[in-house]
């Protein structure tokens, strides 16, 4: 006989993260590539197992033939277990026909089967979007302290950056009284993270009720939030002040790698009390031949790097020929930079070429008018033709609306 | 790449750590660390993994601690199996063999583990050398010829020094043995033994209790060099790129090989990856002010300083204004701000504080043992 589990994860993993474009063109946003050797999907699975939740549901649907087999059986993440562990739950069908997951909310009523499964007390609910070291168990420790029947992480944002956000409301006892989504004018600067948990209970009764009103958004921000602050139950935000970065636009994800180099800001991936874990490679080290020259960077294994990089975060298995400049960019597994190639201000994704001569991104210096300016970015397996130039902002494939 | 027959592989992973005494101090000679990220055993189990030899047996009698921690259940070689996999063998006590002294008594010790085996072939091979060899091509030439034992060398130009660590085979026109010297006094081209031996299950079963029955223990001595014009031995040529550890000096020199692209490329065929123990390191970063020429950096290093001609295992850091030249830096080593450190060779978890020279030849590196504070 199993014991129930306390508290169980449900990681929403099906966003397509249209806002990057042609890195999410065939896998979804949780499955993109980060900080040199990680996908942006061990962060918060990372954050489970160092928490102490071994029991992790994750919810797929936009092109997981990626994510599902990076996840496999959660093997990496000590996530494959007898009784527990890491799931992919896609949409399945019934007796009653099939459908997609209509929401967030709709995700998990779906799964509510597979929650029971462990009986548990407690479900976190978290996201695939967002880079953060996290113990879910402080958070859930707060939540049964203030008696909570949903606690929603959040972060004090700047004022100028509130209405970007879902903004909580609170009491002088952290009680939410009011909830918006990305006001004009915010009342107050505290974000929702995405990060939730519920006390199992009523999230399931919340979920059915929510299924049963055809009228209702299938969505924790529209619905499933202000339903129970409606029915009166105790809703408390939870203060979280470490580094939390959404990465959903190609600018965030961007930065997102960069602060990783930037040693004022606290994201530390060194840390043997919170390793993050990941599928690793099977590379050898990475190799710098005798005309390297790297300051300021990352470098993952399997690596062979002749030429200069400065501010960048190299993935495994990149070539930089002598001779090829890369700065202020990323360059994701498997891709080569060619001798006498640029690269600056730029994303390229996996496995794609720069020939030699190239020249991708540029500084924003070099632009006129600011507006003109961003990060250059390639998809995944792209050829750029020698000394072809693409410029700051573009995109190759251009997959922007018109 | 699956054989079509089953193969057993058994790997000695003890077997010539007198060689470098200094490295198996604290661990066998399979577990001795090698080129930033590896240990030697994990060269021949990848083989094994790699040509589909997925039983696989390993020897051990001493040290064995890390050894047990490098290899776990196997699952990093996708050797965690329900049928078959890797099995780690130490020492039987009640077995008279419990300390075997030779090849041939080790495996007396295992003749359970043999007999129960279903395979067909055994393949054996020890951890001091480094290379990548298709165990198929081997097989084939093996049934080919009809050879009672297949044995696997290579040319190479000997000094006299590592020749008093190596088996030299003398090899007719048809390829087979027909001359076996032992640690030699000579120098010059010779075709060396690899350590890797091909034979029937039955024919080696029939041996080691023969071996036993007659108080011989020496695989070499007892069946290659004295029964070479009884058995048919068969010498299989290995033409790819190898290294064989045979002193601390060609430790450090097969290292810094891997600074070789071309040598690189033989070893780390992208058909035939080579596994080892996962430590979820970060990526290697590099500060403002590194300067990083001519070397192997594995994951979660910190490079504040200049490295040149180098390998840094996993979690090595190199402190601000520091110069690590010629060196190879054990996993988690530490080297502090201003040193100036040149053949030198440190062992795991070392820890050099701020402005210490430490300078050796590369004839001679300096060895730093595991744990020391300098």
């Amino acid at each position: 006989m199993y014991t129930k589990k306390e508290c169980v994860a449900m990681l929403l993993a099906g966003g397509q993260g249209s806002r990057l474009y042609a890195l999410t063109q065939d896998v979804a946003k949780p499955a993109v590539p980060y900080g040199g050797k990680y996908r942006i999907i061990d962060f918060p699975l990372s954050n489970c197992v160092n928490s102490g939740i071994d029991t992790v549901g994750v919810l797929t649907q936009y092109q997981p033939l990626v994510l599902n087999d990076y996840i496999g059986n959660g093997q990496p993440w000590d996530l494959d277990k007898q009784y527990g562990g890491a799931h992919c739950l896609p949409p399945y069908q019934t007796a009653l026909g099939a459908e997609w997951y209509k929401g967030t909310a709709n995700a998990i009523y779906q799964n509510i089967a597979f929650v029971d499964r462990y009986n548990p007390e407690y479900v976190v609910i978290l996201s695939g979007d967002h880079i953060y070291k996290m113990d879910y168990n402080d958070m859930l420790q707060y939540h049964k302290d203030k008696n909570a029947d949903a606690t929603i992480a959040v972060l004090d944002v700047p004022m100028e950056e509130a209405s970007r956000f879902g903004i909580m409301i609170t009491d002088d006892d952290n009680n939410i009284i009011d909830f918006e989504e990305k006001p004009k004018n915010p009342r107050s600067t505290l974000a929702s993270m995405g990060i939730y948990i519920f006390t199992w209970s009523k999230l399931r009764q919340q979920l059915i009720d929510n299924e049963n009103n055809p009228d209702e958004d299938k969505d924790f921000g529209k619905a499933i939030i202000p339903n129970m602050m409606k029915a009166g139950q105790k809703l408390v935000a939870y203060t979280f002040d470490g580094y939390w970065k959404d990465v959903g636009t190609l600018d965030s994800l961007w930065e997102a790698n960069m602060d990783l180099l930037n040693p004022n800001i606290p994201i530390d991936l060194y840390d043997p009390d919170w390793k993050m874990y990941s599928r690793n490679p099977v590379l050898p080290p990475q190799y710098l031949g005798e005309n390297a020259n790297v300051e300021n960077s990352m470098i993952a294994e399997g690596c062979i790097i002749d030429g200069n990089i400065d501010f960048s975060v190299i993935y495994e298995g990149v070539t930089i020929e002598k001779g090829a400049t890369v700065t202020d960019s990323i360059i994701m597994p498997g891709s080569v930079v060619k001798s006498g190639a640029t690269v600056e201000y730029a994303i390229v994704g996996e496995n794609s070429v720069i020939e030699s001569g190239a020249k991708v991104g540029a500084r924003p210096e070099t632009v006129a008018n600011r507006d003109d300016w961003g990060i250059a970015v390639i998809g995944n397996k792209i050829t750029i033709a020698a000394d072809q130039v693409v410029g700051p902002k573009q995109m190759v494939p251009d997959l922007r609306k018109k | 790449m699956s054989l079509n027959k089953k193969i057993l592989g058994v790997i000695f992973a003890n077997m010539h750590e007198d060689v470098v005494p200094e490295l198996t101090r604290e661990r066998t000679m399979g577990s001795v660390m090698f080129g930033g990220r590896y240990r030697l055993i994990d060269f021949t189990l990848s083989n094994m993994a790699n040509s589909g030899v997925d039983e696989v047996g390993v020897v051990t009698k001493s040290n064995y601690q890390s050894l047990l921690d490098h290899l776990g259940s196997g699952r990093e070689w996708d050797m965690s199996r329900k049928n078959g996999g890797l099995h780690l063998l130490p020492p039987f006590s009640n077995v008279a063999s419990g300390m075997y002294r030779g090849r041939l008594e080790a495996l007396y010790g295992i003749t359970d583990f043999i007999k129960h085996s279903d395979a067909d072939y055994v393949i054996m091979s020890d951890c001091d050398v480094i290379t990548s060899l298709d165990y198929n091509a081997v097989y084939n030439a093996h049934i080919k010829s009809g050879a009672d034992i297949t044995a696997v060398y290579a040319p190479c130009n000997l000094s006299l020094e590592t020749a008093s660590h190596t088996n030299v085979f003398g090899i007719d026109d048809t390829g087979r043995i027909n001359n076996v010297l032992i640690n030699p006094q000579l120098s010059g081209e010779c075709n060396i033994s690899l350590n890797t031996y091909i034979i029937s299950k039955n024919l080696l079963l029939s041996m080691v209790l023969d071996g036993a029955a007659k108080g011989v223990y020496s695989f070499a001595k007892s069946i290659l060099q004295a029964k070479c014009g009884e058995y048919k031995i068969m010498g299989y040529k290995h033409d790819g790129y190898f290294s064989k550890i045979s002193s601390i000096k060609t430790y450090y020199d097969a290292n810094m090989a891997l600074l070789n692209t071309e040598n690189r490329k033989n070893l780390f065929p992208e058909n035939a990856p080579v596994y080892t123990k996962i430590r979820d390191n970060p990526p290697a970063k590099f500060a403002i002010g590194a300067k990083v020429t001519n070397s192997l950096i594995a994951d979660g290093c910190i490079i504040e300083g200049t490295v040149e001609n180098s390998i840094l295992f996993r979690g090595a850091k190199v402190g601000k204004g520091s110069v690590v030249k010629n060196s190879i830096i054990m996993q988690d080593t530490v080297i502090g701000k201003n040193c100036s450190i040149d053949c030198v060779i440190t062992d795991k978890i070392v820890s050099i504080t701020d402005g210490k020279i430490l300078t050796g030849s590369a004839n001679y590196p300096i060895y730093i043992g595991k744990g020391a504070e300098i």
